[in-house]
Parts: C-alpha cells; structure tokens; sequence
C-alpha cells in the first residue's frame, strides 16, 4: 500500500509548528530528518522507568537498561540484514563509524603508498579520515570520478583500483541523489583483494538495506536522518574483520582485564564501544527501526521516487532553463535529493527568501566541497525529501522560489 | 520574522549587481588573503596595497551570496584611501554594529581608538544583518579576510 504522508504527518509532533505564521514545510531530511512520536516516548520512557548504566549493575533497572540496548543493536541488524547482532558497533554518527574504520583497520593494516579510493561525490565524512590517514601514514588517495549526468564514471576502475586496499564509497551521493552501483563496486574492490566501506547515511533511511546483498565489508550510517535521535550512528562489518581490528577508544566498557601492565580487550561489538553509550539513544533508534519498518522500506522508497519524479517535473516546467538541477534525471535512479541553481540567485540567497514561507532547505556546500568544485559552483541549494513529504511541500517549494526574483533579477 | 527588506537593503543589491573594485593586483607589492564561510562555502579574496601606511589600491575577488559580495564590495569602496589607523577603526565600527566581540587582532596598535566616533556610511546599510544571526559571518567574512592581509603586509614589510 502506498504511503500515506498525510496520516504519517501526524505522527509527527514537530509538524504542528508554524514557521513565521506558514505551515512547517521541511524539505531538509538529508540533514536531518524529524522524529516521530514513538522515538520520542522510548527515549522518555528510558529516562523515566528504567534509567541506569548499562552492562555492569545487576539491579533490576540495570537488567532492564541493558537489555533494551542489546534489543535495540537487534532491531538494527534484521533492519539492515546483518547475521550476527554483534556485527553492529555503536557509534556517535556516521563519521564516527568511518573514523572507526580508518583509526582501527586503517592504522593497523595500511602504509606509505597503500592506495585508498574514494568517489569525487563524497562527503567530507568519507575524505578528511583518509586525508589524515595521508598525511601520518602516507597512503595513496585515489578519486573515482563523476560524469556530466552525475553518475560514477568507472571506465578507468581497473586502473584506479590496481593494488587497491579499500575502496570507501556513498550509495546515495548527498548532494546529487546519485545511487551508486554498490554492489559492482564491491565485487570490483573484492577481486583486486581490496575491501569494501559504504557510507550509507543517505541510502539506510529510504532504502531497503542488506549489507550482506550490498557485498560490502564495512557500512556506516547515522540514526538522527533516518527518524532516530542525534547522537547515535552505526558501522556494521564483518565478524572476522572486527576480531581481527585494534580497539578505538580505550576506557571503561571496551575491557576484559586490566592490571598495572596492560589490558586486554572486551569482545565484540564492546570492544569499540568504550565508556558509557549512548543508551537512551540506541533505545530511540531502536524504536525509528519499528516505525520504518511499520511503513515499510519499499513503500518508502516507492513514495521518494514518485515524489522526486513529481518534484523534478514540476520545478521543470514552472522553470525551465532558469533552474538547474543537478544529479540523474531518471528518478530510479537517485534518492529524493535534489540540489538546484535558480536564475544565479546564490544559494544563501533562496534559502534565506524560503524561509520567509516556512520552506526549509539547505544552502552550501553540503559537506561536499570536492564534489562543489567539480561542479564549478560553490554551493547549492537542496531540497531533500521523506516520508512526511508530499506534493504540496514541492508546490510550496515551486511558489516560494519565484519571490526571489523581487530581490535578486532587475 | 524580521522583513526580508531590512536584510536586502537597495544600496546591498545595488553593490552586489554592481561589485565595486573586483579584480586582482600583482603581488607583490601588493599582497592577498583569502577569507572561507566553512558553513556555505563563500569566498572572499582580497588584494591590498600599502602605500606609506595608506590603502593605496585595494581588490577583491571570490563568489558567495549577496550579502558577502556586497560587504565585501562596500568594505573596499570605504577604505580605499585611508590610512591603516582609520581602518582599524572602521573594522572596530563595523565589528560592534554586527554584534560582534572586538578581536584582539584588529586592535594591533595601542593607538586604536573604539570606533564610536567613526563614521560607517554605506556600510550601515548592513545593519539589518544582525537581525538573521546566520547572515552575519557573510557579513563580516571580508573584513576578516582585510585583517589577514594586513597583517601579512606587516609581516613582510
């Protein structure tokens, strides 16, 4: 059954709110996207029934703690097809889990002249690690480049990927919507002897995710853009990598032993989980994996390629040659990202005059500046969608643009 | 929500259609500095020339949203000509109207007066700024990316 974003809207407590007298239009989920009421209760039912430590008190309320924490790790393995529970290591936020895997297996396993490919559409989560990793290991960055239609551009793979050791990739670019073809490029990472990282914030939130059919061996995302709380993200990777992989952060939760000499390390995934987590948001995150899966994923994707089909025809035909968006054409193939020029208006410009009709939307470069820079803009304005979207945002959007001009076009 | 009329001021529009100053100056003598908004990724590149202790010529460069562009445009036309003492004042001036704590670094000399007595003229039209918090680093990127430069001319001179 197709979504209904209406109902889901209430669902939705923040979509009561007015913004300067206008109803809430919230074209901005790739930053961030909304909470729906069961997140919010779980987390204050955490606070107010069963608040406690986890993982070291065996008083009831600790029992429950813990319990409802390892629930949650549960919930977002079937949610992302994962076979074991403790494949999933929790973390602050997606570039946490990235900063993980270059900090533990990057250090541990790459040296001077190691190669390390990443894509021209990455977000800065998935480049600053890798420079720092340039610049204290010596590693070899290499670019995988974009085309004119946004899509990767892999005639020269083989040669970027010879001796490769990782190829570290989004699956939905942020800025261009582009999906990248996952699990080809794993394949590709594989047959080389190179292993696989996909940064999935943009895809786990609006996609069915497996990490198994993606074939990849490291996969980050973040809790607070897929209705979960801030301040909790995940990386998933395989059994035999995290065994094998030097701890992160050292301190309390992350031990088996320790003695004046050394220590030893707690098993996986408490190995990288040092010091107290964060509790109230994993038991948050656990209840946004309910309520996704309550719509279901297909659906949701479903409803983003009709509404991004919607979206892109009518910014087309209200604006013609005066917008331009960037990314795939075909709706198929990209998420509900859409970042657009208008009439050269900058970026801060149009987000600015949105704002004054409660439309929200992002003005920047996206974390993204390599990929800005491909593009020969320094920023962009993007309107990005979810489940709570429909085709009155994108007609609020499509009305509010054309104010700019009063400002802007003489 | 304070009108969008006070931050898009027709004497900001008309700087911003109309750059004053844009362009570039060899260096040297001249020396350059470029300013980043690390939040939207507007630039500011400015060129400056000293010429016993005068703006001699000054030109900016860089692309960002109106509010940056025409600050930066306006900052140029104001110091062009002055001395380096007045600037400073200037840059206190225009630093308190944006709501912005004086840095230590703008006030390299002891002789650095607070500002009050000098007058902004143009630039009062960013004034309105202040009312969307967020626009006030557009506003000020350019007159911190002047200091940078003057303080490289200083630093090489």
């Amino acid at each position: 059954m197709a979504l209904d974003p209406a109902s889901i809207r209430t669902d939705f407590p923040i979509m009561c709110r007015q913004v300067h007298g206008r109803r809430l239009v919230y074209l901005d989920s790739a930053a961030s996207s909304h909470k729906p009421r069961a997140v919010i209760d779980a987390i204050t039912d955490y606070y107010e029934r069963y608040n406690s430590n986890v993982h070291r008190g065996s008083y009831q309320l600790a029992v429950e703690a813990t319990e409802a924490m390892e629930v949650a790790r549960n919930k977002v393995a079937q949610f992302i097809g994962a076979s074991r529970d403790s494949e999933v290591i929790f973390a602050k936020n997606a570039t946490e889990a990235i900063n993980l895997v270059a900090r533990t297996w990057g250090r541990a396993n790459l040296g001077p002249g190691d190669p390390v490919v990443i894509t021209e559409l990455e977000h800065h989560a998935n480049i600053v690690p890798w420079h720092m990793l340039t610049a204290e290991q010596g590693i070899e960055l290499r670019w995988i480049p974009i085309d004119a239609n946004g899509h990767l551009d892999l005639t020269d793979l083989d040669r970027l990927l010879d001796g490769a050791r990782l190829l570290s990739v989004a699956a939905v670019s942020n800025v261009l919507g582009t999906i990248n073809p996952i699990r080809q490029l794993a394949d590709a990472a594989h047959q080389v002897g190179a292993l696989m990282m996909v940064d999935a914030s943009q895809y786990t939130p609006h996609l069915p995710t497996d990490v198994v059919e993606m074939g990849a061996d490291f996969v980050a995302f973040t809790g607070h853009k897929m209705c979960g709380p801030t301040g909790i993200g995940v990386l998933w990777a395989k059994s035999e990598l995290l065994e094998t992989m030097p701890p992160f952060l050292g301190g309390g939760e992350m031990i088996q032993n320790v003695t004046k000499e050394g220590f030893s390390t707690a098993e996986v995934p408490w190995k990288f989980e040092a010091g107290t987590p964060p509790i109230a948001e994993a038991v948050g995150l656990g209840a946004a994996v309910d309520y996704l899966t309550g719509l279901g994923m297909e659906q949701v994707r479903e409803h983003e390629v009709a509404l991004t089909g919607y979206a892109l025809r009518t910014l087309t035909l209200r604006y013609g040659d005066d917008i331009t968006i960037h990314g795939p054409t075909e709706p198929a193939e990209r998420g509900g990202v859409l970042s657009f020029e208008y009439k050269g208006i900058h970026p801060h410009d149009v987000a600015q005059v949105l704002d004054r009709s409660g439309v929200c939307v992002r003005a920047g470069h996206h974390c993204a500046k390599p990929l800005m820079r491909v593009l020969g803009c320094t920023a962009t304005s993007r309107a990005s969608m979810y489940v709570y979207n429909d085709e009155s945002d994108v007609d609020a959007l499509a009305d509010a643009l054309g104010d700019a001009d009063a400002f802007f076009i003489e | 929500m304070p009108d969008l009329e006070d931050l898009y001021r027709e004497v900001i529009l008309d700087h911003y259609r109309n750059p004053r100053n844009r362009g570039e100056l060899d260096t040297p003598p001249a020396v350059r500095a470029e300013g980043f908004n690390p939040l939207c990724g507007d630039e500011v590149i400015v060129y400056v020339q000293l010429a016993d202790g005068i703006i001699d010529d000054i030109k900016v460069g860089g692309q960002g949203c109106s509010i940056s562009q025409a600050s930066a445009s306006m900052m140029s036309a104001t110091v062009k000509g002055r001395t380096t003492e007045e600037l400073r004042q200037l840059n206190r001036a225009f630093k308190a109207m944006m709501s912005i704590e004086p840095d230590p670094a703008d006030d390299l000399s002891p002789m650095s007066g607070n500002g009050a007595d000098i007058k902004l003229g143009d630039l009062e039209a960013l004034k309105g700024v202040v009312k969307f918090p967020v626009r006030i680093k557009c506003a000020t990127l350019s007159w911190h990316t002047l200091t940078q430069a003057l303080e490289e001319a200083q630093a090489t001179a």
